[in-house]
């Protein structure tokens, strides 16, 4: 697109909708999708005299999604004031974070979109508390505009995480907002649905343009409503293209006009100008007077931190060091989180064959999960009952085929491994016997022995498929080296 | 004119009389006085009653009753009451009623009191003399000439004018102790955090504290064990136990105390000789009785005033941000809609511009200011810098003495119309008693004389945090050997 060597610059502000029971300052519930305004108190409406009162659970998850993205997080934080007057905002101001966020200073590893052997550490500003605002709904009825104002989400806890402007692409957003929900998702801190709202993300963007040597920088644009990755992906593949033309057209710079607001059309696949709410905003910021300093001991950050366990990124890379999975392997099996994860280990560990033990759980495992609806946590076949299943083929005692047909059995009855092989009438056979079938067999097709012995050695197969009729049991991998090594 | 609660507890005990007749007698009280006097925005006459009867048939059927019970009571119109408008005497809410009730409202309820209604008061309390209300300035029953202080003048005034005998005023910055002053009562304004404000409109959050007024010394005791207490849901309430107030003011023997009397406030030539002289008899008074007294200082008590007009008004205008018109209250009927910002923002500020009075109109300009960008480093921070300078006097002072002596305001009641064009006159009527609400610390405002016109004098007695029973200790000994909390009108 380019004559020139262009530079993408992108920082992300990341809204998340923390997981409690109730919101951030009162006892109301932070469920999503109630009728509006029927999940509202005096604290989260602001009416004169009400209180907040802080919740400690919020504080707890936003600690451990703080250590996750390797944040410190200090000895004390506060709650201010950030004045603004909006009628989603019943109190005329919001309590948030100013100077003293709960998490700062950290960062996220993703692997590079351009290099899968390749990590990249994108930098995280700061990750601070702050209560959400209600939703206004423009009814357009009948040539007059009314807005309903739905105060159910006021006050509900959010977490917004504030990446440096350290992404390069739209692909690298793309890795980050996985990444990022991934290990939220896992923490169980938060749902991050974007479809309701628990993870929105306002993205920062420009170019970096070299001319002759000089940098020159494209105004920065901010892009919101993105309600999906696709989108997000999409919508700032449209702005780096649209702000190269645009600075091609008119050459203005960040000098000329520092930042904008900008809107993503997703009918249209376009950005469009936002008029700015506020213009330079000064929202006043202060300590809320009724909330007092939150002390967080250096000893509740540490038990915390011990609570987090193994994060998604280092189960990726431990499930391919350890277990010699391949990277689009282990990252299916880290996807489906933690429940999946154990269920993996567990099935590797029993079976002896980690390979084995995931493609089982990609291909029947996770398509029968997928067609009767169904989560890891209430999957019919146990970790361990797989694990048996699947040393059984490792040994060679079982086929696939077999092995699959106890496998389906196992998912309705509920049962072990071995009544399952008995109720199934699959008897071991040993290797007298198998002997005895093949020599059979040769004996009874002497054609096949003729093109074997000629080098066409495929011709066993139809005599594996004989041996199989006869003898359901028979293990074909078995049937096919004794009926070669009687044919010499 | 109603007896104090005390005797009035002794005698619906006896039999003398019911809540019924109590109640009647207030109610009658109120309708004789109120008049003039206008103490009253709202009186709940027919809840009162019910409430009253609801007493007498439990006293009747041998239930237990509250601490309260049957004790007509007068609640400042900044307190939310699920059952009574709660109008802040602004436009903006002239009408509007909460759906719930303030801590304070349902402790007094469960004590079994009878609210009686809510009483007049400055708007959004912001004022020294009750004039900035929407609903007409109080007048104070010494002389109808004057005010009766600010800004829980009602609630100061219909004790006075003995409509009640317990009422509960807020004191942002002297708003209970100046009124009790200027009206002859008893007023007392507790330790930041030790009752709750949860159901308080909020004025100036980090200083507001509800507290009572009463005749005397043992009402005050009695209502504040009924109102204190640790609230979850205000996250600034003390998690501390309530003393029994009432039990520590059986003594005049004051030896071992130790008062300090400050020096800043004896040599200030602002204040009228008859407060001096009270506060001076005072002190002998104090001596009288075995007290030691002690000169102290605190060397920063002339930036009270500023740090305070400073602190309060950021904070106001933060909290009074709610007020918009959209979601209750007072909203414009002309809003623009071919105005330049657009008719949201015309409705934001029509509603605003009808809705506040003038004084609290400056306030929001001057907290909005003071908080802006660029300004806030020298106003806002510079404050809070100080205000912790302000608190650390206090600590020190409280090393060498027990409690503090002055006097609650430079003069007596001032004239209605005197002051109301001079906000800085006006303000300076906080010079004694804002620095315990910077410092958090408990006050009280004790009947303590007359000047030369007749009208009361009040004198102030302050406590280290938490220690209101000492202030009781000592105010209550006082009245014991004094005789002006008696006087009436
Ligand atoms: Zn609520």
């Amino acid at each position: 697109m380019t004559a020139h060597e262009v530079t993408t610059i992108i920082g992300l502000e990341v809204h998340v909708q923390l997981k409690t029971q109730t919101k951030l300052f009162c006892g109301c519930s932070a469920a999503f999708g109630a009728p509006p305004n029927t999940q509202v108190c005096p604290v989260c409406l602001g009416l004169p005299g009400a209180l907040p009162v802080m919740n400690e659970h919020a504080i707890e998850l936003a600690i451990r999604a703080g250590l996750a993205i390797h944040c410190s997080i200090p000895p004390m934080t506060k709650w201010d004031r950030k004045q603004y007057f909006y009628p989603d905002l019943p109190k005329g101001y919001q309590i948030s974070q100013f100077d003293l966020p709960i998490c700062a200073d950290g960062y996220l590893e993703i692997t590079d979109p351009a290099d899968p052997d390749g990590t990249r550490h994108i930098g995280i500003i700061r990750a601070h508390l702050e209560e959400d605002a209600g939703k206004s709904m423009h009814d357009e009825v009948a040539g007059k505009s009314d807005t309903r104002i739905d105060l159910n989400r006021c006050g509900t806890p959010l977490l917004e995480i504030v990446s440096q402007p350290d992404l390069r692409s739209a692909a690298e957003v793309k890795e980050y907002l996985t990444q990022l929900k991934l290990i939220l998702t896992h923490l169980d801190v938060s749902d991050c649905e974007m479809q309701e709202g628990s993870l929105r993300v306002d993205a920062n963007v420009n170019l970096h343009i070299d001319v002759d040597g000089k940098k020159v920088a494209t105004p920065i644009v901010e892009v919101k409503n993105m309600n999906s990755f696709r989108a997000v992906e999409r919508a700032l593949e449209y702005e780096v293209e649209r702000q190269y033309a645009d600075w091609e057209n008119d050459g203005l710079t960040i000098e000329d006009n520092p930042k904008t607001t900008r809107g993503w059309d997703d009918v249209n696949q376009r950005t469009f100008v936002q008029r700015e709410k506020e213009e330079s905003a000064d929202y006043r910021y202060f300590p809320d007077p009724d909330l007092l300093p939150v002390r967080i001991p250096s000893e509740r950050v540490e038990a915390l931190r011990q609570s987090l366990g193994e994060l998604p990124r280092a189960t990726y890379l431990r499930l391919q060091s350890q277990h010699d999975l391949k990277p689009y392997d282990a990252d299916v099996i880290v996807n489906q989180g933690p429940a999946m994860i154990a269920y993996f280990e567990r099935v590797a560990e029993v079976s002896g064959d980690a390979k084995r033990s995931s493609s089982w759980i990609q291909q029947d495992v996770m398509r029968t999960l997928k067609d009767r609806e169904l989560s890891i946590d209430a999957f019919p076949v146990t970790s361990v009952g797989l694990g048996e299943l699947l040393k059984l083929v490792v040994k060679g005692q079982l086929d696939n085929t077999r092995a699959r047909d106890v496998f389906n059995y196992l998912l309705d009855h509920e049962s072990t491994v071995d009544q399952a092989i008995q109720s199934l009438g699959i008897e071991q056979v040993d290797n007298s016997e198998i002997d005895a079938l093949c020599q059979e067999l040769l004996d009874a097709n002497p054609a096949v022995v003729a093109d074997v012995r000629s080098g066409k050695v495929q011709a066993v197969g139809s005599l594996i498929g004989q041996a199989k009729k006869k003898n359901p049991n028979a293990n074909p991998q078995q049937v096919r080296e004794t009926l070669l090594k009687l044919i010499g | 004119m109603l007896d104090s609660a005390k005797e009035l507890l002794r005698m619906q005990e006896s039999g003398d009389l019911t809540a019924v007749e109590i109640t009647e007698q207030a109610l009658a009280a109120i309708q004789h006085s109120d008049p003039q006097i206008n103490a009253f925005t709202h009186v709940a006459a027919e809840l009162a009653v019910d409430a009253a009867r609801r007493v007498d048939a439990k006293r009747l059927a041998g239930e237990a009753l509250g601490p309260l019970a049957g004790i007509p009571v007068a609640v400042k119109d900044v307190l939310c009451t699920a059952d009574m408008p709660t109008t802040c005497s602004s436009r903006m809410l002239k009408g509007f009623q909460p759906p719930y009730d303030a801590t304070v409202i349902h402790k007094l309820r469960e004590a079994d009191a009878v609210l009686i209604g809510k009483t007049n008061m400055d708007e959004f309390a912001m004022g020294a003399s009750t004039e900035t209300s929407a609903f007409g300035v109080t007048r104070n029953p010494w002389d109808t000439d004057r005010t009766p202080g600010g800004s829980s003048g009602g609630a100061a005034a219909c004790v006075a004018a003995g409509n009640v005998p317990l009422s509960l005023g807020s004191d942002t910055g002297g708003s209970i102790r100046q009124p009790a002053a200027f009206c002859g009562v008893t007023g007392l304004k507790p330790t930041y955090g030790r009752v709750s404000r949860y159901g308080l409109v909020a004025f100036a959050s980090s200083l507001d504290q509800v507290g009572p007024i009463a005749w005397s010394v043992d009402d005050v005791a009695l209502l504040l064990e009924s109102i204190a207490g640790f609230e979850p849901r205000d996250s600034t309430s003390l998690n501390q136990g309530v003393p029994n107030y009432s039990e520590i003011l059986q003594t005049t023997d004051l030896r071992g105390l130790k008062i300090g009397i400050l020096r800043e406030s004896s040599e200030n030539k602002a204040v009228d000789h008859a407060i001096l002289a009270a506060v001076h008899h005072a002190g002998d008074v104090f001596r009288s009785c075995g007290a030691e007294l002690v000169e102290v200082n605190l060397p920063h008590s002339e930036y009270w005033v500023p740090t305070y007009y400073v602190i309060a008004p950021c904070e106001a205008s933060s909290n009074l941000s709610r007020y918009e018109g959209a979601h209750y209250g007072h909203r414009t009927e002309s809003i623009d809609s071919n105005s330049e910002q657009g008719p949201l923002v015309s409705a934001y500020c029509r509603s605003r511009e009808e809705g506040f009075g003038a004084e609290v109109k400056r306030r929001i300009m001057v907290g909005m200011y003071a908080l802006s960008e660029g300004y806030a480093d020298k106003y806002y921070n510079q404050a809070l810098k100080v205000r912790r300078l302000i608190k650390g006097d206090f600590d020190a002072a409280f090393t060498q003495c027990d409690l503090l002596l002055g006097p609650v305001t430079p003069s007596s009641a001032f004239r209605i119309g005197e002051k109301v064009d001079d906000p800085i006159q006006m303000y300076l009527c906080d010079l004694f008693t804002v620095g315990a609400n910077l410092a958090g610390l408990p006050a009280i405002s004790l009947p303590g004389g007359f000047d030369e016109h007749g009208l009361p004098i009040g004198i102030q007695l302050q406590a280290p945090v938490l220690e209101e029973s000492r202030l009781l200790f000592a105010a209550g000994a006082f009245q014991s050997v004094t005789d002006y909390h008696t006087k009436r009108p």
